[in-house]
């Protein structure tokens, strides 16, 4: 079963990430790598991005059959996702438990991922 | 204690349906027998078809035909066995309609399915499932009582008050997420499981309390809620015999219906726990409670359901109220709030505190609480109460009145309504 981690930030978080000397930055990147690599080794990650801030964001609203560009992520929100992962895991609980481990973000989205492969 | 919640919720706004029904012998045989049988029914189909969604659902069939066909026909010698016959002609019907599902129409075909499995008893497996945190707690409810305690979704929804096409759409969603998101079916791993069975204790108090705060509200149902959450207790302690805070939550269960009597007068008017005759208290039920407590203790894991079990405990032993150990109560909760700190224990240690450290004191305890407080009716009746007592009439009526504003109980509205015309 497939699922995407989405790893989410609020505005204190960045706030706090900014305070961050380069050293302390480096020891939290290297939280977040050690949890990659301990999955990976594991077999249970099948892709993931860290992505750029909010600012770099450009939103394509679909409507009418008509594309609108804009800036900007596409809803306002206090949390938006800073990066994800692509896992491969028995069950709901299993993703749930690395979610549960992320060392970084304030919150984690579960999701499953549509399965095509019957269609 | 947290069990005097005042009864919230979208549909408590509405005036209260009095249903006329009445229970009757058959009524509660029906329901023993579903209760008996619904749990054990769904988790062997969900063993043999791995659809938990499929199993759910044929078998709370079953329960309706068989509440059309036994009040007439009378109840079946092996109605477990009739209640699995007719799950299963179901199932076999759905699946007959789905090509996709040949293997499964197979295995149903084939498969020796006993209602009554020799093998360990799977239902924890229900009851876990049913209760996954990645469903809302309400869900986990509806789902708890329909696939494991065999209640039908339209006594689900006149036990909460709520509209049967609202529970069933609950029950769908869930059911389609525990699908979709794959929830696995089974008892978690030790690592997780204090964290579950949390979960699990807090739907079955929530029952509990729903349940017995809305008895003698004139509300007759075919099943009653405060019944059925001790018996789905009692399963999940005869399941998990080593886990000490299920034994206090059983404990805690028995001790609070044993006041059941005393909790209405002739008049049908509320009782509170100062004034109950304690002579109507059912000293069975407070002697299992005191046993489950014991054992529970004997474990040595303590944790929020025994603190609060022992505490009903000391009241249930008290000759009179004013002849509580409040010194031990408020011991107990102190014990509480470092497991669990919140501003309903705080409160309900300040009236222990009063007992013996006088009004004043307990008063200042409970104005710090009002910023968290504030929409809580019992907040206000405490206040009510202290003033009062340190001769503020003006004071605690106000008080009286804001509480009479925030409380949705119809039982506990009237004793409020009594107390500020007297």
């Amino acid at each position: 079963m497939k699922y995407v981690l989405m790893f989410t930030e609020n505005e204190e978080g960045r706030g706090y990430w900014e305070t961050l000397t380069e050293a302390q930055r480096a020891t939290a990147y290297g939280r977040i790598n050690h949890w990659f690599e301990e999955h990976g080794k594991a077999g249970r990650i099948v892709g993931g991005e860290e992505l750029q801030g909010p600012s770099s964001s450009t939103t394509v609203r679909l409507r009418n059959g008509k594309a609108i560009v804009t800036d900007g992520p596409f809803a306002e929100a206090k949390e938006i996702v800073g990066g994800f992962a692509i896992v491969e895991v028995k069950d709901l609980d299993e993703a749930l438990e690395m979610a549960k481990g992320w060392p970084g973000g304030s919150a984690v989205e579960v999701r499953p991922v549509v399965d095509h492969s019957n269609d | 204690m947290a069990r005097r919640l005042c009864r919230r919720g979208p549909a408590r706004g509405r005036p209260l349906e009095r249903l006329k029904k009445t229970n009757t012998a058959t009524d509660l045989a029906v329901a023993a027998v579903f209760r008996e049988e619904a749990g054990r029914l769904t988790a062997a189909l969900v063993r043999t078809l791995g659809d938990f969604d499929l199993a759910e659902e044929v078998v709370q069939d079953s329960l309706v035909a068989a509440l059309e066909k036994w009040p007439e026909q009378g109840i079946p010698d092996r109605p477990g066995a009739w209640l699995m016959t007719t799950a299963r002609r179901r199932a076999i019907d759905i699946l007959r309609r789905d090509k996709r599902y040949r293997e499964k129409l197979e295995l149903l075909e084939h498969a020796n399915l006993h209602p009554e499995p020799p093998e360990a008893d799977d239902r924890l497996r229900l009851i876990f499932t049913c209760c996954h945190p990645a469903l809302s707690q309400e869900a986990q409810v509806a789902l708890t009582l329909r696939a494991v305690a065999g209640f039908t979704t339209a006594e689900i929804a006149s036990a909460f008050l709520v509209a049967e096409a609202t529970v069933a759409q609950r029950i769908v969603r869930a059911k389609r997420k525990i699908v979709d998101a794959h929830i696995p079916y089974r008892v978690p791993e030790a690592a997780e499981l204090a964290d579950r069975l949390d979960g699990v204790l807090s739907v079955l108090y929530l029952m509990f309390n729903e349940g017995y705060l809305s008895r003698g509200a004139q509300v007759a149902m075919r099943r009653d809620l405060a019944d059925d959450a001790i018996w789905l207790a009692s399963l999940v302690a005869r399941l998990m015999p080593d886990q000490p805070e299920i034994l206090g939550l059983l404990a805690l269960m028995k001790l609070t219906v044993a006041r059941s009597a005393a909790r209405f007068d002739a008049a049908g008017e509320m009782v509170l726990l100062p004034d109950q005759d304690r002579r109507l208290w059912d000293k069975a039920s407070i002697a299992e409670g005191v046993a489950l407590l014991e054992r529970a203790g004997a474990m040595r894991m303590t944790g929020p359901y025994q603190v609060q079990a022992a505490i009903a405990a000391l009241h249930s032993e008290a000759r009179s109220w004013l002849e509580t150990d409040w010194h031990q109560i408020v011991v107990l909760y102190d014990s509480l709030l470092r497991m669990a700190d919140s501003p309903v224990v705080r409160l309900n240690r300040a009236v222990a505190l009063s007992h013996f450290a006088g009004p004043e004191l307990a008063l200042g305890e409970v104005n710090d609480l009002a910023m968290a407080l504030s929409g809580y009716h019992l907040f206000h009746s405490t206040r009510a109460e202290l003033l009062d007592q340190l001769g503020e009439p003006v004071l605690a009526r106000e008080a009286r009145r804001r509480a009479l504003d925030l409380c949705q109980n119809p039982a506990e509205r009237s004793l409020l309504e009594r107390r500020l015309r007297g």
